[in-house]
């Protein structure tokens, strides 16, 4: 029989389908204790996002076939089946001081508008933080999504006062970022995170900023390569 | 003790804690879902407003007289004046406190026609507006240190002397039911559309519950006949195709590739020339072949991801099939211009309201600037009146108890009738029998059958007895409150025996001037009736 493994559990499948409705199926016929969340099942509340054999997807733009295997997101608490808990969010948020702080007398012209208009795209999906391997070394990391809101305010032409962002994604932020690019590679609105950071990097240094992690070797290397270590092997 | 008690975190929720918080109150948001989970992300094509422009001809007069237009006598005109009037100062608070809005060649904020609009006057930030105003909100609210409490589902109003307490709710990680006790009370809590289940453009969530706990705590409620169907989703499954495709030049063809209709008519009238059409065996499809790509790209890549994503046709070169589904209800708590309601302190805003800006059918960006532009109000109004509110902090209701008790007897319920394949059912009934076209006889079998579950509801429960993140029980509860909304929209769509606006009697297909009046539901013993008022 051909069925599909939701959080470890076996249901029958018949033919490819769309996951948030083969959720919504399973529970309503089958087991009415099965919990996910779901909301606009159109891919912009961000509130569907699950891993499908490993890689993290929203629900509701996801065709499963027999075999594959549903889990909930990684590096966050579950709650229950494919529930987690999203406490993380706010303060991923706060620590990256992703807002608006002074607001420029800026004229903002398209080009201005659009240097921003895909990272203000990000739906608080959380599959960027499920993705990131850095939480298994540094469950402190500001993570993908925060870093990237950030530099969105960052680079607005409305903020006045960059500072306390840059500040405040130093530690436990860009730099322990390894550039692996996992995040980029699962952002359901296609958001070049990994971009995001190195922008932020550029932005710490033009402000005085440098890498930690080459200042701590002894003599130091006169480079600034980074080859984005990536535990994935992508 | 809280000031400012907000339910709801969407657009208007968020406005309203931002505005309450800065004049001084402490303020607490509840929410079911969480914040950026709302249904204002779903809104793309614009927000409303006439922006001082040099050569533009709009003005807020036109603004006005098309709101009314669109509302068919039935809005209220010092509301819409006030919304109009206001447009310019919301869009350029949204766009001082970050929101990006896409801007034009002049480097000002760029505008797009929308449906009924006589001008461009729709700003938008492509074609995620809804999305961008959210989570730009939200950030603020982060930055501003407004308490959440989110997936805490409203159960009921605690209402003494005509005054509200404060309100009971169910905390959805632990099934526990509690009590917050707050001086003033603001519902903004979104619309009943998910009771058009599997025909709808709006989220799971839109349940209406708050305006179900209205009815129950005697609160007014107004105009639950007015829904209005957005012409353009997607026929396999209502995924909502902005205005804003009409809005750029799209066109509205059958299958033989002629077009039948103005695209940038009212919402109704699209709606149900082209469920006239479909009825007649026509195939309808959005055409935006002749816009290129470059351009649909550029403007709507949202909605050029949508028809890949779920109906897997490209924008540029496919034919895109349609039909209209419930996506707005202009009904809900009946407050004034302030805001009130008739219960002292509690204030409704947003499309749990009905405030009397959209009347009888709203205006595509209209939606949008009410819950800011209202939002912000009545945020203020709130504040401004704790001062003079004195409560006990130790409100001994018998709610709470009778709450416990309610969630405790769902647990020992039965469960003999599967309230799922129930509400599939209604989805159904209300889409064919009170949707685009409605009569006597077809509204009264609905009736009927809601009837008939009604007294299936003994048999109904749950088969998950988790206290952990139950969402069996959430959705229940959801039922029950789309059961006890249900009523009110097919008493308030019987009784008016004329066609107006988004309500249009098969029946009685013209406008009667005896009912220029507000459908008001009235309770009396546990049982609802209508009046005109």
């Amino acid at each position: 029989m051909n069925s599909i493994t939701i959080c470890d559990k076996q249901y029958p499948l018949e033919k490819e389908e769309n996951l948030l409705k083969t959720l919504l199926q399973i529970k309503t016929t089958q087991n009415n204790s099965l919990s996910y969340r779901s909301g606009c099942r159109s891919g912009v509340c961000g509130s569907c996002a699950v891993r499908v054999n490993g890689v993290e997807k929203l629900a509701c733009k996801t065709t499963i076939k027999a075999g594959d295997c549903v889990e909930p997101l990684k590096n966050i608490p579950i709650i229950k089946d494919l529930v987690v808990n999203l406490s993380n969010q706010k303060l991923s948020l706060n620590m990256a001081f992703a807002n608006l702080e002074e607001k420029s007398d800026a004229i903002i012209t398209p080009q201005d508008e659009k240097s921003i208009d895909l990272q203000s795209n990000c739906i608080l999906c959380n599959s960027c933080y499920s993705s990131c391997p850095i939480y298994e070394v540094n469950k402190e990391f500001i993570g993908p999504f925060a870093l990237t809101r950030a530099y969105r305010y960052v680079n607005d032409k409305k903020e006045n006062n960059i500072q306390n962002k840059i500040d405040s994604v130093q530690k436990n932020g860009i730099w322990d970022c390894t550039l692996c690019g996992n995040c980029n590679m699962v952002c359901p609105e296609h958001i070049d995170i990994k971009n995001d950071i190195m922008m932020l990097r550029n932005k710490s240094a033009q402000l005085g900023y440098t890498d930690p992690n080459i200042g701590s070797f002894d003599g130091g290397f006169d480079t600034n390569l980074d080859f984005g270590f990536n535990p994935n092997g992508f | 003790m809280i000031d400012v008690l907000i339910i709801g975190s969407g657009g208007a929720g968020l406005s309203a804690a931002l505005e309450a918080k800065k004049n001084g109150s402490s303020v607490l948001v509840i929410s079911k879902t969480y914040p950026t989970q709302s249904q204002t992300c779903q809104a793309q094509g614009g927000i409303n407003g006439v922006l001082k422009k040099e050569n533009s001809q709009d003005s807020i007069n036109s603004h006005i007289q098309d709101t009314i237009k669109s509302a068919h006598l039935i809005g209220d005109d010092e509301t819409i004046r006030f919304m109009c009037e206001q447009a310019s100062d919301t869009i350029q608070w949204l766009d001082d406190i970050g929101v990006p809005f896409s801007r034009d060649t002049n480097n000002t904020i760029a505008q797009r026609k929308l449906g009924g609009a006589s001008y461009s006057r729709a700003c938008y930030s492509s074609d995620y507006t809804g999305l961008k105003i959210l989570h730009t909100l939200y950030d603020n609210c982060l930055k501003e240190n407004i308490e959440f409490f989110n997936e805490a589902m409203l159960l009921n109003f605690i209402v003494e002397n005509e005054t509200i307490q404060g309100v009971t709710y169910l905390d959805i990680k632990t099934c526990e039911v509690k009590q917050i006790v707050a001086k003033s009370i603001i519902v903004a809590s979104g619309g009943y559309g998910a009771i058009y289940d599997g025909y709808t453009t709006n989220s799971n969530a839109s349940t209406g519950d708050a305006i179900a706990a209205a009815l129950r705590a005697n609160v007014t409620i107004a105009n639950m006949e007015y829904i209005q169907f957005h012409p353009t989703t997607l026929k396999e499954n209502s995924i909502l195709l902005s205005e804003s495709a009409r809005g750029e030049g799209g066109y509205l063809v059958t299958q033989d590739e002629k077009r039948f209709i103005d695209e940038l008519a009212p919402r109704d009238v699209l709606s149900r020339a082209i469920e006239e059409k479909i009825k007649a065996g026509f195939d309808v499809f959005l055409d935006l072949r002749h816009l290129g790509l470059e351009k649909i790209k550029e403007v709507m890549p949202q909605e050029y991801d949508l028809a890949l994503q779920f109906a897997g046709l490209k924008l540029d070169c496919d034919l895109i099939p349609i039909k209209p589904s419930a996506h707005y209800t202009m009904g809900g708590i009946k407050t004034n211009i302030r805001c009130e309601t008739n219960i002292k302190n509690l204030y409704a805003v947003g499309e749990c309201s009905s405030n009397g800006v959209h009347g009888a059918n709203r205006l595509g960006g209209n939606s949008l600037l009410e819950i800011i532009t209202f939002g912000r109000h009545v945020g203020k109004i709130a504040s401004e009146k704790v001062h003079d509110i004195q409560i006990n902090t130790e409100v001994k209701s018998t709610q709470l108890e009778l709450d416990i008790n309610f969630i405790k007897s769902i647990f020992l319920a039965p469960n003999e009738v599967d309230f799922y394949s129930i509400k599939k059912e209604i989805g159904a009934l209300f889409y064919d029998n009170v949707g685009l076209f409605r009569d006597d006889k077809n509204l009264n079998k609905v009736l009927e059958q809601v009837e008939i579950y009604r007294r299936q509801k003994s048999l109904m429960g749950i088969t998950d007895k988790s206290k952990v993140y139950n969402t069996n029980l959430k959705e229940y509860i959801e039922f029950l409150n789309i059961l006890e909304l249900g009523d009110t929209i097919i008493l308030s769509a019987l009784n008016r025996c004329e066609s107006r606006g988004a309500h249009y009697r098969v029946d009685y297909p013209n406008e009667n001037e005896k009912f220029v009046k507000d459908s008001v539901i009235m309770v009396s013993e546990n049982e609802y009736t209508m009046e005109l008022v």
